[in-house]
């Protein structure tokens, strides 16, 4: 055996360890990629919360950047970035549209006028069959749409000033350029 | 383990050993069979025929709740978990969608997640492809640690050389 034959399980145990710690550090096991980036927002229909009677479908998210947030008075991170989704709407004037998410409509009314509403409309998803369409798996997550409907990313978990500043606004200066 | 240390004393009995055994193979059994209990659901589903719902319920058992990080959706109680299962349900009972089908409808919306068999594609090629090129690298390596020609035996003065480093080593110590 020569001399640098001695070294060989020094280095496979280095090789473990890097793969270890890459393996280990860079993933989240608990968040899951969209299936739907770079896909267009799928078709629905489904009524207004505030006026059921009235059905809305998937053209009503077309023709300017949107913000598609998932929430629900059940969850608690959803109160927690909602004044971040009120400052996001009065500075940057993005669309942001809500999808109340297996939810008690007189509950999520109640909501709205008790801590301010950042949203254009919001869209009742009593039965979370629109969240299935959307892969949703926990509220809160908010999607980016481009003008044409396709979904440009996806957050799962509440948006900080943080998340907004790092991942939301340099896609959403990209999609203002074009 | 010997019989004092046994869970269950059997004391002098002829048969203690015997029961003894038999008492600890069915702790073992009762312990294996345990997961299998919890991992049952109590959502309640009328199927148009009993091979629906065995379908139904071969599906919910091979796909992967999404919030949860190693349960079926049969083990599962998390709400996403229920709404699964009810599409899943519903696209059973629905028919037209064969069972592959299904499993790509949940794959568009969910990701290769929701399935614990992951696809063969070109970015999961390292994953399928590894424990081959593992195993074979381990055979290449074996191989030729086996064809490797033994050691020559030691020459009359290495072999004193040994005996007088061993001595002195021995006398070292004492």
């Amino acid at each position: 055996m020569s001399r640098a034959s001695l070294f060989v399980p020094l280095g496979v145990f280095l090789l473990i360890v890097v793969i270890g710690f890459f393996g280990f550090r860079l993933s989240d096991p608990h968040s899951l990629p969209s299936a739907l980036l770079g896909k267009p927002f799928p078709d629905f229909s489904a009524p207004l919360l505030d006026d059921p009677a009235r059905l809305v479908d998937r053209s009503a998210l077309l023709g300017a950047p949107v913000l598609v947030n998932v929430w629900a008075t059940w969850c608690p991170t959803c109160k927690a970035e909602h004044d971040e989704l009120l400052r996001i709407g009065a500075e940057t004037g993005i669309r942001i549209v809500g999808v109340n998410y297996k939810d008690d409509r007189a509950q999520a009314l109640d909501w709205l006028v008790r801590y301010g509403d950042p949203y254009e409309f919001v869209i009742e998803d009593r039965d979370g069959s629109l969240g299935v369409e959307l892969g949703v798996y926990g509220a809160p997550e908010t999607f980016l749409l481009d003008a044409d409907g396709r979904v440009v990313y996806k957050h799962v978990g509440d948006i900080n000033p943080r998340v907004w500043r790092d991942d939301f606004e340099p896609l959403l200066a990209d999609l203002q350029d074009d | 383990m010997t019989e004092a240390q046994s869970i269950v004393n059997f004391g002098r009995w002829p048969w203690a050993s015997v029961a003894a055994r038999a008492w600890r193979t069915l702790l073992l059994l009762w312990v294996c069979a345990t997961p299998a209990w919890a991992a049952t659901q109590v959502d309640i589903y009328d199927f148009p025929s009993p091979e629906h719902e065995a379908r139904y319920r071969a599906l919910i058992a091979e796909l992967r709740c999404p919030k949860c990080l190693n349960t079926n959706l049969a083990g599962s109680d998390a709400p996403i978990a229920q709404d699964l299962r009810r599409t899943v349900h519903k696209l059973v009972s629905e028919g037209g969608l064969s069972d592959a089908e299904i499993r790509a409808y949940l794959q568009e919306r969910y990701g290769d997640f929701v399935l614990y068999d992951p696809p063969f594609r070109p970015d999961t090629w390292i994953l399928w492809l590894a424990p081959a090129a593992f195993l074979l690298l381990g055979v290449i390596v074996l191989l030729r640690l086996l064809r490797q020609p033994p050691a020559d035996p030691l020459s009359a003065a290495e072999s004193e050389r040994l005996h007088t480093l061993l001595n002195r080593n021995s006398q070292d110590r004492n």
